[in-house]
């Protein structure tokens, strides 16, 4: 039971990260009509259609103008994660969380750190956040989706497609290789664009500094750990659009330090 | 002052990473775009690069085709990852009256719109998904051969694919049963190289841009009263395309070509 309520988030965002995954591909291979189509775009009971944002800014870029549908979808997502907040998308949905999260998890046991000789920004996503627009205006041609991890490797699931072995491979060894989420937490322009677009979510986590025992806990665990800086030190919430939400703090830290709060509602429930 | 010195060292060591990772992946994500030899789905862009900024990559099309004939491209199969093709060779495409997969298409890259002539339903009859290419070498009709299971195969038979009758000199007293494609007509469907008897089909499906050429302005068909008119244009030409005039009669005049 402690046990459980210790990865009360993690189970619950496995079970959401797994059920979407299972939908998508009962959709495909059973014809089920709860959630068909994939992370690009979906249709929720064949009827409404949702569309990665980030994706159709490219292709708005390349000098298409998409049909209804399609912007619609966009404008759905753009609204639902930017008032949930912080990379929502990140923790609970993307496929490729369930990869970065189990490299991290594997390095975290064998106590390996960080190599020290690379040194990468955790900036270098937006920039790279821009740039796939700009490559995209110029080439005519939504440029992330043609290389994204994210959609490659669900395809690769859902479709029962190749490519999909190689891309977690590659993601694997580059997370081990270079830093810890290094793809998630450095690279990836989706991850960089939710971050911005989140940032004044109504979904944040809050610290309790009175509470905080100093254990370093949410640190060794936090996949964005430049989020936690007030961590120890202030009161008040996480409050960059880099935190994912996972909750994986929460879970861990075991003196009711940081829990999950409406930001802007001025906040005590979790003062004791 | 370090710190300025700092601010424009990271100006110009971002800049050139931009630069850097900007031409490498633009050229990855170009060259992965061009894909002259997909067979699209029904009421795809003419032009295969429209198509491909068009769409997702959400399967929709793939996910609803009952014939399971579509599927998606992934890296290494030489067509722009994440598009929806099909190889009719597999499975052609059956031609669906009620079209699912352009209806089912979110992003406009499949659209009803092209499947329509001008005031009347959308008909997967005026599909162009590619065009049928004989090849009279493979072809056993050719041979003299009777086979003809491609034109029956023909969704539009007898429109699209026709039988041509000519004389066999080699036996003196059979006829040819030759397969001849009508390019305005056709579909692409590929149902009949799906169907082909022989070991690699002697007809195939290529896109309409591959399969087709254009002869240009300056050949006038003298037979075609419509197409004669063409001569009587009065006012000057401005490009080389429409300038008739000058090429009407220059193996008659004496002038030199050039
Ligand atoms: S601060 Fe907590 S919820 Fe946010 S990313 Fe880090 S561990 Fe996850
Ligand atoms: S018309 Fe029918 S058979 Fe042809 S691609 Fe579309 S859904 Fe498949
Ligand atoms: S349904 Fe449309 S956008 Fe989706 S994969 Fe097919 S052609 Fe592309
Ligand atoms: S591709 Fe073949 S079967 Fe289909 S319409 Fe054309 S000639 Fe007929």
């Amino acid at each position: 039971m402690a046990s459980l309520r210790k990865n009360k988030f993690l189970i619950l965002r496995r079970v959401s990260q797994l059920a979407i995954l299972v939908l998508f591909f009962g959709g495909n291979y059973f014809g089920w009509k709860v959630l068909t189509g994939n992370y690009s775009s979906a249709k929720i009971l064949d009827r409404i259609v949702l569309s990665d944002p980030y994706a159709v800014l490219q292709m708005l870029a390349g000098g298409y103008w998409a049909a209804a549908d399609l912007l619609i979808g966009a404008l759905i997502v753009l609204l639902f994660y930017a008032i949930i907040g912080g990379r929502f998308f990140c923790a609970w949905v993307c496929p490729v969380n369930l990869v970065s999260d189990f490299t991290a998890w594997s390095k975290r046991k064998l106590n390996i750190k960080n190599n020290k000789r690379i040194v990468l920004s955790r900036n270098v996503r937006y920039y790279l956040l821009a740039l796939g627009l700009i490559i995209s205006a110029v080439i005519g041609v939504a440029a992330f989706e043609m290389v994204s991890p994210v959609t490659i490797l669900s395809r690769s699931i859902i479709f029962g497609v190749g490519g999909g072995w190689l891309f977690i491979t590659a993601l694997f060894l580059f997370d081990w290789a270079v830093a810890r989420n290094g793809w998630c937490g450095y690279l990836c322009p989706l991850g960089a664009f939710y971050a911005l677009n989140g940032k004044y979510g109504l979904l944040k986590v809050y610290h309790d500094k009175d509470n905080c025992t100093l254990c370093n806990e949410c640190f060794s665990v936090c996949p964005e750990v430049q989020v936690l800086s007030r961590v120890g030190k202030k009161d008040g919430y996480i409050k960059s659009g880099e935190c994912t939400l996972c909750a994986r703090c929460i879970d861990v830290c075991e003196d009711n330090a940081l829990n999950f709060a409406m930001n802007y509602i001025k906040n005590n429930h979790n003062k004791r | 002052m370090a710190s300025r010195r700092k601010v424009i060292e990271n100006l110009f060591k971002s800049g050139a990473f931009m630069g850097f990772g900007g031409l490498l992946w633009g050229s990855a994500a170009g060259n992965a775009a061009e894909t002259e030899l997909a067979l699209r789905p029904p009421g795809a862009f003419e032009n295969d690069r429209d198509f491909v900024q068009a769409c997702i990559k959400c399967g929709q099309c793939v996910e609803v085709c009952p014939y399971d004939t579509l599927k998606l491209a992934t890296p290494g199969d030489g067509k722009a990852v994440g598009t929806p093709y099909f190889k009719p060779r597999e499975i052609p495409c059956y031609m669906c009256t009620d079209i699912p997969c352009t209806r089912n298409c979110p992003s406009g890259a499949l659209d009803l719109k092209r499947l329509q002539a001008k005031g009347s339903q959308p008909s997967i009859d005026t599909a162009k998904m590619g065009m049928a290419i004989i090849d009279p070498k493979a072809c056993i009709a050719f041979w003299g051969i009777q086979c003809d299971v491609c034109y029956r195969a023909c969704p539009l038979l007898d429109k699209a694919l026709i039988i041509e009758r000519k004389r066999n000199e080699r036996t003196q007293k059979h006829a040819y049963l030759l397969p001849v494609v009508n390019g305005d007509h056709c579909t692409g469907c590929g149902v009949c190289e799906h169907v082909c008897v022989v070991e690699e089909a002697a007809i195939s499906v290529l896109p309409v841009k591959i399969a087709t050429g254009k002869a240009g302005g300056h050949y006038i068909k003298g037979w075609d009263k419509a197409d004669e008119k063409r001569m009587e244009l009065k006012e000057p030409a401005t490009t080389d395309e429409e300038d008739i005039e000058s090429g009407l009669n220059y193996l008659n005049e004496d002038n030199e070509l050039y």
